[in-house]
């Protein structure tokens, strides 16, 4: 349905990338935290694809937003589950679309609160630009030129589809 | 404007937090699933989310309390909120001018919130009507009148023990139904949450006038009232109460209404057993039951924390500047 390729042959691209750069830089028994809720979906096939040894955490970004005040909150805020500890841990953090930024300000906020990782990396299905920090993955699945009234929204968890949505 | 709608803005939501009835079942289920995610925060290694970092709230407490102030500081204090307490001993005669001057001089130091205990019923409604808009106001406690944070934490304690299917469950409240502002707000919310079965119990002279017209059956004899329910509340019974014309003794109370193993055995097999604090052991229940098994009377403690978060931040998200 979209011209955006097969989102199962993206994740798998992704897993390779990811697993050609934890080897890399020699880390062997990374941990995985998909973000809610498009990143925990992209997260739980990743997470497969790369045997990670430790169950896949999630976290729920709504009580670290930055706009809190200015939309409200989220009535249905996921709590966050980190079945492990983060202390010293290389974390693979994965989401489904990289824009500005905020979102992952936010998690790196967020897992702050946890304890002290050893390392993040950012794992992302779609980066688009518009970013307002300076923050960039350091895999990204595909990358997307949209004009600003464009948004991309990720739909699952099965199936897994992507449509790109025109704001009026 | 009714005093029902006050806490409730032009979108259906939370503004000020006052009193139980008023509300919808939506809206007391969203602070449930709320209260729900914050739960979750005291098992982070920092107990603390940003979400009311930068604001002020004030415990304007016109009457002791030690565990429903604690228990809004640490709520207010893990949502990163800065925390005053105002602790104001004062004879429930003055009110009006005195409270208002109290009030604006609280608002030139540019706070955000009041959380108001008060021994007036309506005080918190009062401050509500009379603060500045940016300012939210919860109710802590007022008179015989409201207590809707202690109900919202029994009813959050009562789904997580029982699950969200209220209408399956009889509820017991047992103890002063008359003078309690507690009970009240227990009835409403389990009400509104289509509880199956509502029961009070307690001596006749401890029942309110038309009782049954809140929403309960009235018993008078503790064994039936208590048979087979699932869940019950016993209430503090105040001591200067006994001083009065309402009850004869403490100790002839504790016989017909305390709470002991061997009557526990007409309720349900499962009954959980809950109490708002303190306890007078002895004289509401036997010590063997507030520290058996069926007592939940301190995951109530640890709840209040994370629904005292869920009502502060709900009342604070409103959109900036959107005073209505």
């Amino acid at each position: 349905m979209n011209d955006l390729g097969n989102i199962s042959e993206i994740i798998a691209g992704m897993a390779a990338q990811l697993g050609e750069q934890l080897a890399r830089v020699g880390i062997s028994h990374p941990a995985m935290v998909g973000i809610h809720t498009g990143g925990v979906w992209i997260a739980k096939h990743l997470h497969r694809q790369l045997n990670i040894e430790e169950p896949l955490g999630s976290l729920d970004i709504s009580f670290y937003r930055d706009d809190f005040t200015r939309i409200g909150m989220n009535p249905v805020v996921q709590p966050s589950q980190l079945p492990f500890s983060i202390d010293e841990r290389h974390i693979i953090l994965v989401d489904d679309v990289l824009h500005t930024g905020r979102t992952i300000r936010a998690a790196l906020n967020e897992l702050f609160d946890y304890g002290r990782p050893a390392s993040i990396m950012l794992a992302t299905l779609i980066e688009r630009g518009g970013r307002e920090l300076p923050i960039q993955a350091n895999v990204v699945g595909r990358h997307v030129e949209l004009s600003p009234g464009e948004h991309i929204k990720l739909s699952g968890p099965d199936p897994l589809a992507l449509e790109i949505q025109k704001t009026a | 404007m009714t005093r029902h709608s006050l806490q409730i803005d032009k979108n259906g939501r939370l503004r000020h937090f006052l009193c139980i009835s008023g509300l919808n079942r939506q809206l007391i289920t969203e602070i449930l699933d709320t209260a729900e995610s914050f739960a979750g925060v005291t098992q982070q290694s920092v107990k603390k989310v940003p979400l009311l970092r930068g604001k002020t709230i004030v415990n304007l407490f016109f009457e002791a309390s030690t565990r429903t102030r604690t228990t809004f500081e640490l709520a207010a204090k893990r949502l990163s909120a800065d925390v005053l307490n105002i602790n104001i001993t004062q004879s429930s005669t003055v009110k009006g001018e005195t409270l208002l001057d109290t009030l604006r001089n609280l608002e030139a130091m540019h706070v955000d919130m009041f959380v108001v205990r008060h021994a007036d019923s309506g005080a918190a409604h009062f401050i509500a009507a009379n603060a500045a808009p940016h300012i939210s106001v919860i109710n802590a406690g007022d008179g015989w009148h409201s207590h809707p944070t202690q109900a919202m934490l029994d009813m959050f304690t009562i789904r997580r023990v029982k699950g969200a299917d209220f209408g399956a469950l009889r509820v017991a409240i047992v103890g002063d139904i008359l003078h309690s502002r507690v009970a009240r707000s227990q009835i409403h919310a389990l009400n509104l949450l289509n509880t199956g079965e509502v029961r009070i119990v307690a001596p006749q002279s401890l029942i309110p006038a038309h009782a049954e017209s809140l929403g309960a059956q009235v018993h008078h004899d503790l064994q039936t009232g208590i048979k087979d329910v699932d869940v019950i509340i016993m209430l503090r019974l105040q001591r200067e109460r006994m001083q009065g014309a309402f009850l004869p003794s403490a100790h002839e109370y504790f016989e017909l209404f305390g709470l002991t193993e061997e009557k526990l055995m007409h309720a349900s097999p499962d009954v959980t057993v809950m109490h708002p604090g303190p306890i007078n052991r002895g004289v509401e229940m036997d010590s063997e039951v507030a520290d058996g098994p069926r007592s939940v009377i301190l995951e109530q403690v640890t709840h209040g924390i994370a629904v005292r978060m869920a009502v502060m931040s709900m009342a604070m998200s409103r959109k900036e500047g959107d005073t209505g």
